[in-house]
């Protein structure tokens, strides 16, 4: 959610549980001005926090010029101090995947370890090559962060534009979905390089409209029924909460351009919900 | 061309102009005059580039005077609804009497709650815990309840939860349920979606339910869906129903009538929570009032534990300002903290489960993560901080203290961590075959000349075995 609307967008998404302190979201006012003018961002969005056993990680994310690609992500202990987090490329997302298990413990050098034994040779004599991989929670946070917004980050229809130029863009003149709109899941896309679109059909598209339709809809997400759609703030604020990623919490007022999600758990992935729908 | 010519032609293309159309009985020239007074009064911008949208708009405008009969119905949108049930909230009572004010409520003090938790970083944003206040309070206006708190929020797919914790006057109220508590067996057998094979050890008799104001009945539960619309009272548990939730990993939907298990089962999250100062000395312990029903021998008993507890935080380095000492609550030491599974939950002897006053740092470590997560609220102003208990294993139940106060919420999903993946149980084995024997193998039938063979065959072994007879009697009488 946008930093400049903290304190009123917190209060939205306040239904799932998680609030923060008056004192962590006056610091966060004040050290997220700076960190949009030292890393020159256009805005900064705060991103959520990560629940560890030992401590928590506020998260924030600046956005550059295109929203979708220019992020870079930033993690604070203190909600003052901000670090950048690392890139996730794919090597580094297999590593965390082997590596780590269970929950974050809130620091962020710790190391997880993973032993790996590789067999090879043939015959009665296999020789068991050991590999040790090495992750640190900073990576793990990293890589967390990416899949969260690469799965579950929502926006509404209409919300993003891309411009001629293919850059994606705050569209400044998006009055909000209608309430009826607001209840049907199509009207909410995901922020990311789409995937889907071209398993689309020719009359799907064909009232599409080429600047506002180049992301996937949540209606197409695998399990149907990922997603919880509730109306709340004495039903006025539409609430879309994710459930593959438990803590991912969206929001968006009908009739007014205001929206944005944030994500606070403890940064695991529910794989129960096949069983669980 | 002279000007009468002019003229003519002029009044040739006026009444071109003025013909009506067949289709739609309007004729240009009333069009062009509507549409430049538009523009006259509208003044547009670009207005050439704009001319066909507002051609567009003036012929739309006529048909709509046409169409003005028809009205639209107005919309009663869910969030008037919503209000319209809202408003008798914020009724006030007309003739209030101060005496009754004066008495002792059973109402808690949410804004209170509402505060702590929110330097604890927990709780639903202030606004809706107004609300949730005021349905409390026409909670405790409408039942006769000694004492009510709020227990938390389960999220649901369709709707979320709210609950609220009661002790409800007199307790043989619950004559009506054995019925219904059939029923909810019954229900939840049907919906189990993954219950495990029963376990052998079990005694097959059901564990008879604890009497309402005991073990896991202690509390009766309120549910309601948004504050404002009515509450609704959770049946008590049953063992069955504890051991049955416990195995059941699916999310809750919200609808109440949809038949699935309540979700008292999750209830055994809760514990209570009790705090001194840190001068006090250990010596002048005083049970808090707010435990109810706890003997003064486990109190007593319970002191070492506390002891060691106190200083167990101090070694971690925490809290040096306050003494927290957080215990399971004798909800969840009967019902188990789940990892003893040996344990028959419920067990009409409380004895059973650990002492009242275990300390948390005694809780098990499951899946190498601590049970809890503990925090001060502010380190800048720490003089003041509320010191904040996060249960690692049902993400979403927190603790706060703070002085003398202290609560505990619970705001989730009412899943229970439970490290890895979940992996359904495995189905049972198919029942066996029938044995194949000879009487039940199927055979070809046999055909009319093996049958006629067969007949043949027998009656040529009855003719000998005549004969043979026969012969036997002449013989038998040769011999008298």
């Amino acid at each position: 959610m946008d930093s400049n609307s903290l304190y009123y967008s917190l209060e939205l998404v306040a239904g799932s549980g998680h609030i923060l302190t008056p004192e962590q979201r006056t610091a966060l006012e004040s050290s997220l001005v700076l960190l949009k003018k030292n890393y020159k961002f256009s805005r900064v969005l705060f991103w959520g926090k990560i629940l560890g056993i030992n401590g928590v990680y506020f998260i924030a994310q600046g956005r550059g010029e295109d929203e979708m690609k220019d992020k870079k992500n930033l993690y604070s202990l203190n909600c003052m101090d901000w670090f950048l987090l690392p890139p996730a490329s794919d090597s580094m997302i297999e590593e965390v995947s082997k590596a780590t298990k269970g929950r974050f413990m809130g620091d962020p050098s710790f190391v997880y370890e993973h032993q790996e034994i590789h067999r090879q040779g043939e015959g009665n004599e296999p020789v068991n090559e050991k590999a040790v991989i090495t992750v640190t929670e900073e990576k793990r946070l990293a890589v967390a962060v990416h899949q969260i917004d690469a799965e579950v980050s929502v926006v509404p229809r209409g919300a993003f534009i891309k411009s001629p130029r293919g850059l994606v863009q705050l569209n400044r003149s998006f009055g909000g979905l209608s309430e009826a709109e607001a209840r049907k899941l199509d009207n909410f896309l995901h922020l990311r390089q789409s995937k889907n679109m071209k398993k689309k059909s020719i009359l799907d598209m064909g009232d599409w409209n080429p600047a506002m339709d180049y992301l996937d809809a949540l209606s197409d997400d695998i399990p149907k029924g990922s997603w919880s759609l509730q109306f709340e703030f004495a039903r006025k604020v539409c609430v879309l909460r994710s459930l593959l990623w438990l803590g991912l919490t969206f929001y968006h007022v009908p009739m007014t351009p205001q929206h944005g999600y944030i994500y606070i758990g403890d940064g695991t992935k529910n794989l129960d919900l096949p069983f669980m729908l | 061309m002279d000007g009468k010519e002019r003229v003519q032609s002029a009044a040739a293309f006026k009444s071109y102009m003025l013909k009506n159309s067949t289709k739609s009985n309007l004729n240009l020239y009333d069009h062009l005059t509507r549409l430049l007074m538009k523009l006259m009064d509208e003044q547009p911008h670009n207005a050439v580039d704009v001319i066909e949208d507002m051609s567009s708009d003036v012929k739309r405008g006529l048909l709509e005077e046409m169409q003005s009969t028809l009205q639209d119905l107005p919309e009663t949108t869910a969030d008037a609804e919503l209000a319209e049930q809202q408003r008798l909230l914020f009724t006030r009572p007309k003739d209030v009497d101060h005496e009754e004010e004066l008495v002792e409520t059973p109402l808690p003090n949410v804004s209170e709650l509402s505060f702590y938790l929110e330097q604890a970083g927990v709780g639903l944003g202030r606004d809706e815990m107004q609300r949730i206040f005021l349905a409390l309070k026409q909670l405790v206006e409408s039942q006769p309840l000694l004492h009510c708190r709020l227990w938390g929020k389960i999220l649901g797919t369709e709707n979320s939860y709210i609950v609220a914790e009661a002790v409800v006057e007199g307790d043989d109220h619950s004559v009506n349920e054995p019925a219904e508590e059939e029923e909810r067996e019954v229900d939840t057998q049907e919906n189990e979606i993954d219950q495990l094979p029963q376990s052998t050890y079990k005694p097959p008799s059901v564990v008879p339910k604890e009497a309402t104001g005991t073990g896991a009945n202690k509390f009766v539960y309120y549910v309601c869906n948004e504050p404002g619309l009515p509450w609704v009272k959770l049946p008590s548990v049953s063992p069955a129903q504890v051991t049955a939730a416990r195995q059941i990993r699916k999310f809750f939907t919200g609808k109440l009538d949809t038949p699935i298990v309540s979700p008292q089962g999750f209830y055994q999250v809760l514990e209570e929570e009790g705090d001194e100062e840190d001068e006090v000395s250990q010596s002048n312990y005083e049970p808090n009032p707010d435990f109810e029903g706890i003997p003064a021998a486990e109190m007593a008993e319970s002191l070492s534990n506390w002891v060691h507890h106190v200083q167990h935080i101090l070694l971690q380095g925490r809290c040096t300002w306050v003494n927290l000492a957080v215990k399971p609550g004798d909800e969840s030491n009967e019902e188990g903290e789940a990892d003893e599974k040996e344990e028959e939950p419920d067990e009409p002897e409380p004895e059973v489960g650990p002492p009242m006053f275990t300390p948390i740092s005694q809780d098990a470590e499951m899946f190498n993560t601590p049970p809890w997560s503990l925090s001060l609220s502010s380190t800048l102003t720490s003089q003041h901080a509320v010191a904040v208990l996060r249960s690692n294993l049902w993400p979403g139940a927190y603790a706060y203290a703070c002085g003398k106060k202290f609560d505990n919420i619970y705001i989730g999903w009412g899943l229970k961590y439970t490290g890895g993946g979940y992996t359904p149980p495995v189905l049972p084995l198919p029942q066996k075959e029938y044995p194949s024997v000879p009487e039940i193998t199927e055979a070809l039938d046999p055909s009319l000349e093996e049958e006629q063979a067969l007949k043949e065959a027998l009656e040529e072994q009855q003719a000998v075995r005549e004969e043979m007879e026969a012969t036997d009697e002449e013989e038998e009488e040769e011999d008298d």
